[in-house]
């Protein structure tokens, strides 16, 4: 039996109409159900431009563009360096601690963003203890001396890349210990280092998985408005909730954030252009056992340091003074009312990460079924929410969602007098429906890199038995993609866990989680308060992260 | 001849599918099913669970859209509740998010009561069409006229004052005098603000604006600008430790965040609110000059769809007894609306001010020209 590798491509269908199919028809109308909220708000960009817009572009929009793609090229220089460095010493070398370091280096990825611009801030301005201490001891006064600004366009990319590098760690790792360790193999017997078959092997073959964790992280990034807007940074989300609120004129802001898609949809075709052009499934079936690079003396120290700065800097300084601020407020914070809002959290998180997988392999599989371009496309504009600040999405879909309950109340007034009131918005069904547009991008990432790498003939193998589609995917492909699978629960588990905006707008009433506890205290600017939730966020969402993290080790075959 | 996992699984799906085919289509293994039938009941379950109990049809019951933030308003609801036995349901927010929902759920909404930190946006929510006239005598006798809503759409609960916090020392009170002062380059690298996004700045030069007009308010915040010790970031706190810490030597900031610093259960807070006073500016003079300190107040309104207007008004009453008057002063140092109302001690040694009296109704109409004004002389 010789292994095969199926690399032509199905000619690409434009008129799928041809042939009409159940699976093609759901693809398309889940795909345009989730789209549903961006289209609400893209669809502001047909409006005319009035005076306010004139005024955002004598005198804001040149700052929001600089600003967004000064903060998109660092974080991708500070994700990059950090993710793709380590994990490639924690997949292909061998040096202390290296499988400890292997998971704690998924840790940062449990700190909301703006929970760690809070904390460094709290460190390192000059009222911390870190200024505090230096003026003790050299006897300065504040204007003697010059001291990184924590709230500045650096600090936020400081930030944001501390907790978003994971996300590239993540996906080179599954890609090194995936790929095969015969290509490495044989650029060693044709004479390179290990340097540079990492360069010229390694490194292009993961890729396409690199470009797909920098682009959920530049997504992040462009979505992030609490630590942009603590720092007093412009950027496009500050500038469209200046519009929106300050302003008072919701069509510029949601032109604002029109234009902000664009820069998306342009992310987004990067990703799909970085894997369509690099497209393998395993040219191998040998899985031996990887023979990690034994690293010795200053070497190994060299990367024991570069595995240590990510976690320390992105997981145990922000956690130890998390923990310090408990601790002083432990007493007023804790009480039965947090342990109900923990679980409430948690429950929320893991029904909302259940909604979105399936979703998701709806989704994937349906693309994968018919490669035509109108289902490619609209999966691509499903994905969109995961740029879109919360605030935006929850508006696009209360909207019309308000529209589908006033119309179903007079519509049950008239026919049999039951005033059924509001039965989709302001409830949870939206919010979940919220998270779901919100993280999907995660999750139909995670879903298709998984599904890109179990082989076509495997599809074709089980209908010639005469499985289903369905079938095949339920008892082919979803066995094989264990892991994948619940890499992507988990981490839309942790994305829910961390979410605020949308949370804020349209949770119904009594109804609380540990980020808007956390958010409420520390934007009554009572940050010792906020640690509480703030930590507990962190300790539900590592556990999760653990999990993740097994799961990668566990991909490969022959791997502990 | 090794096998990995996908040739296992075809070969294992190719012998079933052998077996199985005769019987018909079956190939449903009832184990699988239940897995993920399994997950499916359990988010059926989560979500059952997730469901809010609470009904808010009932009579006795008054349902809140609060931009109050759960901490300073639900021990006072909750005394509400067990004075007069009317429920509540309460979701909290931020104002513009709750506001933007009222507007989408229309005559649907569930909200009885809209509760906001600043009069900004209850003109704002007014003007939207969201609230409804109350003509209620209790309000009307207990909150001085300027703090209303003169249609009776709004009332003011409480009052903030925005204010100048200086370093003792490095600063004499003789040498402040308005806010219009301050842009006098004696100041040059002095000042700490927050940044132009927030609402309490935005309200300030509204009222800058009433009184000195447009042209003379854009010359005073470029100047202003141009006296900052920092670009603008963080919270009114930030600023105030600023000060403390020596970047700065006058602050811009709400009373409450002073006083909050004054009775902290930290030592280094208290340290540091040892270094400050509070300065009122404007309150001699000729006219305009002598106009008094900046206030806001948080306020509330009745929604234009309430379903439960006895009850909210029952809560909106409630909320300026002496009693709760008393609870804002105490637990956030805010200003009470009701001018018998008593105050804490740490707001006695603030020492009497003279406020401004200027209508808060046009804080929400002419905050979006106070924004782009801030925009063009380059305030953060």
């Amino acid at each position: 039996m010789k292994p095969q590798t199926l690399t032509a491509k199905p000619p690409v269908k434009f008129f799928i109409f041809k042939k009409p199919n159940r699976w093609v028809i759901l693809t398309i109308l889940i795909a345009l159900i989730m789209s549903l909220p961006v289209l609400v708000v893209g669809s502001a960009i047909f409006q005319p431009l009035n005076e306010n817009w004139q005024h955002l572009k004598e005198f804001l929009l040149a700052e929001y563009i600089i600003n967004s793609l000064i903060l998109m090229l660092g974080v991708s220089v500070g994700v990059l360096s950090m993710g793709v460095i380590t994990a490639w010493l924690t997949s292909m070398c061998e040096f202390p601690h290296r499988r400890l370091f292997s998971w704690l280096l998924l840790l940062p990825l449990a700190i909301p963003a703006y929970i760690i611009a809070y904390t460094y801030t709290g460190l390192l301005d000059f009222a911390g203890p870190i200024q505090t201490t230096l003026r003790e001891w050299t006897g300065w006064g504040i204007r003697d001396y010059w001291f990184p600004e924590v709230r500045s366009i650096g600090g936020a990319i400081a930030m944001l890349s501390l907790v978003l590098y994971p996300y590239v760690y993540m996906m080179a790792r599954a890609a090194f210990l995936e790929q095969s360790i015969g290509a490495l193999e044989a650029s060693r017997t044709l004479g390179s280092t290990p340097l540079n078959g990492f360069f010229r092997v390694a490194l292009p073959l993961a890729r396409p998985a690199i470009v797909t964790g920098l682009s959920l992280a530049l997504m992040e990034t462009l979505a992030d408005f609490g630590t942009v807007q603590y720092f007093g940074i412009g950027t496009f989300t500050t500038g469209i909730f200046r519009t929106w609120f300050g302003v008072g004129d919701g069509t510029t802001a949601s032109q604002l954030a029109a234009m902000m898609l664009v820069f998306v949809f342009a992310l987004i075709m990067l990703e799909r252009w970085s894997r369509k052009r690099a497209k393998f499934h395993n040219t191998s079936q040998k899985h031996s056992v990887i023979k990690r690079f034994q690293l010795k003396g200053k070497m190994a120290f060299l990367a024991w340091l570069a595995c240590l700065l990510p976690v320390l800097f992105g997981f145990i300084l922000p956690a130890l003074q998390l923990l310090y601020w408990v601790f002083t407020t432990a007493e007023e914070t804790i009480d039965a009312s947090f342990f109900s809002l923990t679980l409430n959290t948690m429950l929320l998180a893991m029904a909302a990460s259940i909604i979105a997988v399936s979703i998701a392999l709806l989704l994937a599989y349906g693309r994968r079924l018919h490669k035509s371009q109108l289902i490619g496309a609209g999966v691509s504009i499903a994905s969109l929410g995961y740029a879109v600040p919360g605030t935006v999405i929850a508006v696009g879909i209360m909207t019309p969602f308000a529209f589908i309950d006033s119309a179903l109340n007079s519509w049950m007034k008239a026919n049999f007098d039951i005033s059924t009131g509001l039965i989709f918005s302001g409830t949870v069904f939206a919010l979940l429906f919220a998270y779901t547009v919100r993280f999907l991008a995660v999750s139909v990432n995670a879903i298709e890199s998984g599904l890109g790498k179990i082989k076509p003939t495997m599809d074709d193998a089980g209908r010639s038995m005469g499985l289903t589609p369905l079938a095949v995917l339920r008892k082919i492909h979803l066995p094989l993609m264990r892991g994948t699978v619940l890499t992507a629960l988990l981490l839309v588990f942790v994305d829910v866990l961390k979410e605020l905006p949308a949370t804020l707008i349209l949770r119904p009433f009594n109804f609380n989680t540990l980020a808007v506890r956390a958010h409420e205290l520390a934007a009554d600017e009572r940050l010792a308060d906020a640690a509480t939730p703030a930590l507990m966020i962190v300790l539900v969402g590592i556990l999760p992260v653990i999990l993740l993290s097994r799961a990668i080790s566990h991909s490969r075959a022959g791997e502990q | 001849m090794k096998f990995n996992a996908q040739d296992k699984i075809a070969y294992k799906i190719a012998s079933r599918a052998k077996r199985r085919l005769p019987e018909g289509r079956d190939y449903k293994s009832s184990k699988k099913r239940g897995g993920v039938l399994s997950i499916f009941s359990f988010l059926a379950l989560s979500i059952a669970l997730l469901l809010p109990q609470a009904s808010f049809a009932e009579e006795d019951i008054v349902n809140i859209y609060s931009a109050r933030k759960e901490a300073l308003i639900l021990p006072l609801l909750e005394r509400f509740e067990k004075e007069t036995g009317i429920g509540f349901n309460l979701v909290t927010g931020k104002a513009d998010g709750l506001l933007k929902r009222l507007e989408i759920e229309g005559d649907m909404t569930p909200a009885d009561i809209f509760i906001t930190v600043d009069a900004g946006r209850l003109q704002r929510a007014k003007d939207a069409g969201v609230l409804q006239a109350i003509s209620n005598e209790v309000l009307e006798k207990r909150i001085p006229a300027h703090l209303r809503d003169k249609d009776k759409f709004w009332f003011g609960m409480s009052q903030r004052a925005r204010t100048m916090i200086y370093a003792k020392g490095r600063v004499k009170p003789e040498e402040l005098s308005t806010y219009e002062d301050l842009v006098d380059p004696k100041w040059e690298k002095r000042l700490c603000v927050r940044s132009s996004g927030n609402i309490y700045n935005q309200s300030l030069v509204v009222s800058l604006i009433e009184a000195n007009g447009e042209e003379a308010t854009e010359k005073w915040a470029k100047g202003l600008v141009a006296n900052f010790a920092k670009k603008p970031a963080g919270g009114d706190t930030d600023q105030l430790k600023a000060v403390a810490a020596g970047a700065c030597d006058i602050a811009l900031v709400n009373t409450y965040y002073f006083g909050r610093m004054i009775n902290s259960n930290k030592e280094k807070d208290k340290q540091m609110a040892e270094k400050l006073a509070v300065f009122w500016p404007n309150q001699g003079g000729q006219g305009k000059e002598g106009r008094g300190v900046h206030v806001n107040v948080s306020g509330a309104g009745i929604t234009k769809h309430a379903t439960h207007i006895k009850a909210a008004q029952k809560l909106l009453e409630f909320f300026v007894t002496d009693e709760s008057q008393k609870w804002y002063a105490e637990v956030n140092n805010e200003y009470p609306v009701v001018p018998s109302a008593p105050i804490s001690e740490t707001l006695k040694s603030f020492g009497e001010f003279k406020a401004d009296k200027l209508n808060l109704t046009v804080l929400g109409t002419n905050n979006g020209k106070a924004v782009r004004l801030m925009d063009r002389s380059g305030w953060k």
